[in-house]
């Protein structure tokens, strides 16, 4: 076979893209195998997160150096990550539906540019400018308007009947979470209702379907599977992200959310947050602690996004070749 | 009168979308303005006052160093899965610098710093923060490169080879050149990646009020983002002052650049 250096300095190039991948999960792993050790099945089941007692001499448990009381649990940033992004998810879904259904039909095609570029406007605003919107506009929002209303509308419901609260926590995150999540939604469904062929349009209409019906009863459900796919895709962008969610959730430690207006921390946020401290062990555990973490995000995200993927794949696929 | 009900939710929803998109350009642009002085190019950051210039200058480094390195690897892995990734391997690439898109970044920037901080012991640095966002960036230039060059038509390539040009040729000659404006749109889009990220680079590229020395490994290095996060926690109203200074900077180089990217689409007529 002939040698094509061209071709295989491309390949090399190219290869770095698996390889990346496969590194950063062996490298997570191995650095924080001590940590999973240590841990064990208590990482995920565990409310406590605590460094123990950085002062005093490390001891020995299990084989491992440790600080006197240190404990590693992160159900609290699990609950917070999955609470958040359910949220979020449960606000994003219906608007976006409702947004593409709008922009695809319910404008004029002139129109729709211009307004779908609006949307497509969300998608651009770097997360910590949004954290920087969130501080000043909607956290003193959220505490002094949203969150009381919802409180009178359904306050009989314990979760969310708030008393007090300074805006800065679960309902706060979700509602970022919420705009970051909407064009990604949005984007995609209306990508996929414009696809609708004109012919099944029309057979909705002949069955005498007003528009609204047409859309909703014969389009909607045509582009259900892009529909999965993009909720699946917005849900892995809400459980990672990262600085918006840190700046206006508040931060919990050692504390599960108890009403809607609960400070919260997520896994993303929590790693940004704790690392200077997590630094000051001497034994190190702590940095373990938090890879494992990074570990466990990983392996969360990758698997909702092989999910999307396989879900989108199928339909999102352009006609040419 | 179901259907303008139905229209009308969907109205609201719309609005409901624009409002904060709107607000939120509104806030940075109207506080950035507010704050804005001839210092704030001029000047370090002193404390929570002073200038950005030296994150400013620092975000421009890491941003140049990321497409650097991140530009080889996603325009030439764009370019092997365009021309020669219809196989499994291609698949796979494929697949994965999907998935990867997916990874959050502060994920990325942990794997960074366990790597290339306390690993290879860069400390906070150019080099390290440069890395990290290459890695963010490169699935995106990969997969944005390969689709611009799939666009190209196939009858150009075979036509090149029936003259008998090498496979480089071909390449270097016919489909780059026409796949050209879509490269550099994503080679743009790339770019307002890096400029407006955060976690990643505050455990790897660090902080510094200075400017930068030249250094490529033991120097931190400022950034915009990392104003706009630090300072709006406090309590000085010098401090909410450069977070919303540079909250504009921000904001408004990642919106030029994205027009600027839709424009050389556009112009090209990439988006037929």
């Amino acid at each position: 076979m002939k040698l094509r250096p061209f071709r295989l300095t491309l390949l090399g190039l190219t290869c770095l893209i698996p390889a990346a991948l496969g590194a950063v999960l062996l490298f997570l792993a191995l650095f924080s195998w001590p940590a999973i050790r240590f841990n064990g099945i208590g990482f995920l089941l565990s409310e406590t997160w605590s460094l123990g007692n950085l002062y005093a001499d490390p001891v020995k448990q299990g084989g491992m150096l440790v600080p006197i009381g240190a404990s590693y649990g992160i159900l609290v940033f699990l609950v917070g990550t999955l609470a958040t992004s359910a949220i979020a998810l449960l606000i994003a879904v219906p608007v976006s539906l409702g947004v593409a259904m709008f922009l695809a039909e319910g404008v004029s095609p002139r129109l729709r540019g211009g307004l779908a570029l609006i949307v497509e406007m969300l998608a651009v605003v770097p997360s910590v400018v949004y954290g920087l919107w969130g501080v000043t506009v909607l956290v003193p929002l959220v505490a002094h308007v949203l969150a009381p209303a919802l409180s009178d509308a359904i306050g009989f419901i314990p979760f969310f009947r708030v008393t007090s609260g300074s805006g800065f926590g679960l309902f706060a995150a979700a509602l970022v979470l919420t705009l970051m999540v909407v064009p990604i939604i949005t984007t995609t469904v209306l990508d996929a209702l414009t696809r609708v062929p004109r012919e099944a349009k029309e057979a909705a209409y002949a069955l005498g379907t007003t528009r609204f019906e047409m859309v909703r009863k014969a389009m909607l459900p045509m582009v259900r599977p892009s529909i999965v796919g993009a909720v699946i895709l917005g849900l892995g962008r809400a459980l990672g992200e990262t600085m918006a969610v840190l700046m206006v959730s508040g931060g919990a430690l050692n504390y599960l959310p108890g009403t809607i207006n609960s400070p919260v921390s997520t896994m993303a946020s929590f790693i940004v947050s704790q690392l200077d401290s997590a630094e000051q062990d001497p034994t190190g555990m702590a940095v373990r602690s938090l890879a494992e973490i990074a570990l466990v995000l990983f392996i969360i995200t990758v698997v909702v996004n092989v999910i999307a993927r396989l879900m989108v794949r199928g339909v999102g696929k352009p006609a040419r070749v | 009168m179901l259907s303008l009900a139905g229209w009308s939710a969907c109205a609201v929803a719309f609005v409901l979308v624009a409002l904060p998109v709107f607000d939120i350009l509104f806030l940075v642009i109207s506080r950035g303005l507010a704050a804005f002085s001839p210092a704030l190019f001029t000047q370090v950051t002193n404390g929570t006052s002073g200038g950005l210039a030296n994150a400013i200058s620092g975000t421009l480094i890491l941003s140049a160093g990321a497409l650097l390195f991140g530009v080889p690897v996603g325009v030439g892995g764009g370019i092997y899965l365009a021309e020669f990734g219809n196989g499994r391997f291609g698949a796979i690439v494929r697949f994965v610098a999907d998935v990867l898109t997916g990874i959050p970044s502060i994920v990325l920037g942990y794997f960074a710093y366990i790597t290339l901080i306390t690993g290879l012991g860069w400390h906070f640095s150019v080099l390290a923060g440069s890395v990290t966002l290459a890695i963010i960036i490169i699935p995106y230039m990969a997969r944005l490169t390969e689709l611009v060059l799939r666009q190209v038509p196939q009858s150009l390539r075979e036509a090149a080879y029936a003259l008998g040009a090498p496979e480089r040729k071909v390449i270097l000659r016919v489909v780059f050149p026409i796949g050209w404006p879509g490269i550099l749109t994503s080679i743009l889009l790339a770019l307002a990646i890096s400029v407006g990220e955060t976690a990643p680079l505050i455990y790897t590229a660090g902080w510094s009020n200075y400017m930068w020395h030249g250094k490529l490994i033991g120097e931190p290095i400022g950034y915009l983002t990392y104003v706009i996060w630090s300072f709006i926690n406090q309590p000085a109203a010098s401090a909410h002052a450069l977070a919303f200074a540079a909250g504009f900077l921000v904001i408004v180089t990642v919106l030029a650049i994205n027009i600027a990217a839709r424009l050389v689409l556009r112009r090209t007529g990439g988006g037929q």
